[in-house]
Parts: structure tokens; sequence; C-alpha cells
């Protein structure tokens, strides 16, 4: 059996209030990725949705947006593993065409945020997580990562100030990705300064520019077999490495508090089926829903050892011009989150970024690219590594 | 004339200030909570101690439980304190989420709102109370040892 490559990408804008429905808003991704490869829609053999059912009031949208895409006939199912469900799209792509079953299958990733009132959102964002023993304390997201920041902090010496790094660096490729929702610039001062909203506490020791916004989007991968992807494509990238990992959702189930294990794990495998290290990375996009997420990634992933990820930012290695660039689209800090299309979206950065298409944010020369993204607070992790 | 309506044991929608779950096979959890007692299982099978508590043991398959209370104290190992709550939660703001290790076992809940900001730090020994909530559903909170 042969490599399997990715063969197109597209995302849509990711915005605040998208005008439209969710079969426009997936249209938007799954047109640009369908440009991007040249190839007629005919050609997709299969299709895997990817979303947060949980903003959906559409039931079961798979078939709903096969026929809007023009891909019936073909086989299509709804797949979910919260803010990594295109990542996981990704992973079933890869098995789909490995074993034969299909030539070519389309990833198609996206969130609707908006499709429900912000007070529904905000009441279903507290049961992102063990609703029987934990939701009933009220909990949120920025507090759960929050909780990891503190570990970080106490067994570390991480600072806010380490944290307001990461999110300056953000904004800075934030403010060329025009597909971004948050172009402003941050400076690192506006952390320290009461009048900014940056500097607005939400779950200490977490403020507002630690976080991540929600937004509306739609991201879209083409996956092929070898044969396919050769003859579809003038610059295929492979998929070279693909790891995953779960663990307990309730925080009382764990043991490390500074790291995600999923992420260790899933790096880990990654590495090993790609048979390279941390090393070998040249360009990475790692799901930074909240600063601490960036910070923790550097090191579960190999980058920095456990502790040293803030001198990774210091130094501005994973700056563009760095010698481990991160997140040079913005990240999920800049470019907004919307849950089942981020991981499509990481995806494409660095699909871009490998064939040398990513523009004013090119990294110089990549060979070879990783993305890590992670579902709900360090429950579901994958990392896949590409190359070309 | 009409048929009798069937008892539905929902006791469990009375944990934490707003409860997700009503139904569940751990009910009995809610009673204890009542009387003061923090409960966790044990498989009387193989002695796997669970907390929270369970009705099924995932290491022999077995659901033949026992409930044995918490007691001790635990170290805290990390916390955070809310300035946004989701909807419900809006009252009790500002209040902590907290994780206290026992060892054996870890206790997800809250930290006890008359614990003084500034002396709250990773490592401090707490234990778990129970406590009523003014909407009087019922919740567990750690207080300093
Ligand atoms: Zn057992």
């Amino acid at each position: 059996m042969g490599k399997v490559g990715i063969i197109g990408v597209g995302q849509s804008a990711f915005v605040r209030g998208y005008p439209g429905s969710i079969r426009e808003l997936a249209f938007e991704g799954f047109k640009d990725a369908m440009q991007d490869v040249g190839i007629p829609t005919k050609d997709i053999d299969a299709s895997i949705i990817c979303s947060a059912p949980e903003y959906d009031k559409q039931r079961s949208p798979a078939g709903v947006f096969a026929e809007y895409l023009g891909l019936v006939p073909q086989p299509t199912c709804y797949l979910e593993s919260l803010c990594s469900s295109s990542s996981m799209g990704l992973r079933f792509a890869y098995s789909l065409v490995k074993s034969g079953l299909h030539d070519v299958v389309a990833v198609i990733g996206f969130q609707k945020m908006s499709e429900i009132s912000s007070a529904e959102s905000q009441e279903r964002m507290g049961r992102g997580a063990d609703i029987q023993w934990e939701s009933p304390f009220g909990t949120m997201m920025p507090a759960y990562y929050a909780m990891y920041a503190r570990g970080h902090m106490e067994q570390y010496g991480t600072t806010l100030e380490d944290l307001a790094l990461i999110r300056v660096k953000a904004a800075t490729y934030g403010q060329i990705n025009e597909k971004a929702v948050y172009r402003r610039p941050v400076t690192f001062e506006m952390f320290s300064d009461p009048e900014s909203p940056m500097s607005n506490p939400v779950a200490n020791p977490l403020r507002v520019g630690d976080c991540c916004a929600n937004a509306d989007g739609s991201s879209c991968i083409i996956v092929a077999n070898e044969e396919k992807a050769k003859a579809f494509s003038k610059k295929p990238v492979w998929i070279l490495g693909l790891g995953a990992a779960s663990t307990t959702v309730n925080l009382a189930g764990r043991d490390l508090f500074s790291g995600l294990t999923v992420a260790q794990q899933a790096g880990e495998e990654a590495y090993k089926m790609a048979g390279i290290t941390a090393k070998d990375i040249d360009v990475a996009e790692v799901h930074d829903c909240f600063t601490i997420a960036e910070m923790m990634a550097y090191e579960n992933l190999g980058f920095a050892k456990p502790g040293e990820g803030k001198e990774l930012i210091k130094a501005k290695e994973t700056y563009k011009e760095g010698s481990i660039p991160v997140n040079v689209d913005g990240g999920l800090l800049s470019k907004g989150h919307p849950i089942g299309a981020t991981g499509g979206s990481q995806i494409r950065t660095v699909v871009l970024q490998l064939r040398g298409e990513a523009g004013e944010m090119q990294v110089k020369d990549p060979e070879i690219g990783l993305v890590h993204n992670i579902g709900g607070v360090g429950l579901y992790g994958n990392v896949s590594i590409l190359g070309r | 004339m009409g048929k009798k309506k069937k008892e539905v044991d929902d006791r469990f929608k009375r944990f934490g200030t707003v409860s997700f779950t009503s139904i569940t096979k751990i009910n009995d959890f809610i009673d204890y909570l009542d009387q003061g007692k923090i409960m966790g299982t044990r498989c009387k099978e193989c002695g796997l101690f669970f907390f929270p508590p369970r009705a099924d043991c995932y290491n022999c398959l077995s659901s033949d439980m026992e409930w044995v209370e918490v007691s001790g104290t635990g170290k805290l190992v990390t916390y955070s304190k809310l300035e946004f709550a989701p909807i419900g939660f809006g009252d009790d703001l500002p209040y902590a989420i907290a994780l206290l290790d026992y060892g054996d076992y870890k206790m997800f809940g809250r930290i006890a709102g008359d614990v003084p900001e500034d002396e709250i730090h990773a490592g401090m020994e707490m234990t778990a109370r129970v406590n009523t909530l003014p909407n009087g559903q019922l919740n567990y909170v750690f207080h300093k040892a």
C-alpha cells in the first residue's frame, strides 16, 4: 500500500455571526479546497463531516451537507471529538484511503457557534466536561485551563508575563491573516493596563488576552491515495505520522496538571510512525485555545523540555524566523476557534507552508510540519505530521 | 381511576447549584450528603475504590458495590477563581473550583467561600465538607484543614 496525501485545503474566513446557514458556511470551506485541488466533485468518493453537535440545530448535518455540496450518493457520516473533530476526521480519512476502501475522501469541519443564542452557547460551555460530577460546581473552559495554568506556574515558575508573550506572538500573525477573526495588534503592555480588555480577569490566573474567541467557520481537507494524489496534485503533501489519545474527563482521574498527557502520547505515536523526532519539525500548528495551552504544547511535543517552554517564547524561537515556528497564522487566539473547523484550518496552514504558498506568513523552506489539535480540556489529543 | 404514576427516583437533581443529571444508580449519594457524609464506592468483587462513586467497576465488570465514607484531608492540587459563570451559576460568583488530592483518589469541587484568597495555595491541606447552597441544593466545599 502506498502513501496517503493531502491534495486540497480550504477554509472560510473565521467570523463572528456568519450571515448564512450551516450548509452555506460549509460550502465556503469546501469550495476553497476544491478550487485549490482543481478536480470535479464527482472525484470525491466519500465525505466525513466534523463538528461539535451541541451547537447544531440540524440533526445529522452530514446528509444535508452531502446534498448541498453535491457529494451524494457517495457515503458520508458525522464525526465528533470536540475541538479536535477535524483532526480526528483526517485520521479516519487516512484509514479509509490506506485500506483501499476509498481513493479520495473530503474531511469537512464546521461550526456555527452563533447558530444558537449566546446564552444557550454559554450554558453548553458549562457542560463541556463531566456533567454529573464537575458541571454542577459551575465550570467553564477558561477555568479548567486556568487550573492547568496554575499547575504549570506552581511546577515551573511560569509567569503571566510569559503567557502574555504568546498572545503577542499570535497577534503579530493574526494581523496578516485575512481569514482571522481578531486582526488587531496586541502589545505586552496591554496585559498590565487595567484600561485594556486584555488584562481583564476571566478565571484566574487567565485574563481575556489569554483566551481565544468563539467564531463561525468551516474548513476542508481533501485526502487521496498515492496514485490519485500524484495524478491530481502538483504538490501533494504526505501524511507521515498520526497519533491520537484520550484521558479521563473528570480532572479527578488525572495526575498531571502542568501538561496534557494526550498531547505527549499522541505526539510520541506520531513521531514514531513518521520515524522522526521533534528536532525534525520545521513548522507547527498547536492548539492554543488559551495561551497556557500553547506553552504546554511546546513541552508536550518536545520542542522544549518540561518547564522550559517559556524560554522558547522569550527567545522568540517560535516566531517565523525562529528555530521552531509555531502558529505563524495567528493560531486559535487570533483566528478564532470554530470547534469543528479548527483542526482543518491548522492542517491547511501547515500544508500551505510545506508547499511554500503561505504568503506573508511563509516560513523559510519547511520540509516537515506538525499539527497538534486538542479536544476538550486535554480530553482528546491528535497529532499529525505532514511532509513534502 | 387513572393509572398510578410511576415513581421516578431523581434525587441526583439536588447535586450542585445546577444539576444536569437527575437519574443515576448512585442516587443514595444524595441521601448521604443530607447526613453530612461524602461517600465513594468500593467494588466488593475486586476491592477497587472510586471517588466520585460509580455503580459499576471497570476493572472486574462487577456492579456489586458498597458505600465508603471519604474522610481525612487532601492537598490542594490546583484551583481557579471565576469572574464569569455559566448560566444558572451567576449568583454564586465569585467562586473557586479546585482539585484535592487524597493520595489514592482526587476530588473535584469548590473552595469554601470563607477561605481568604491570600491564604489559598497549592499544596495546602484541606478537608471537604458537605455544603447546603442558598437555593437548597447540596454540594461539597473545601475548608482549611
Ligand atoms: Zn471490581
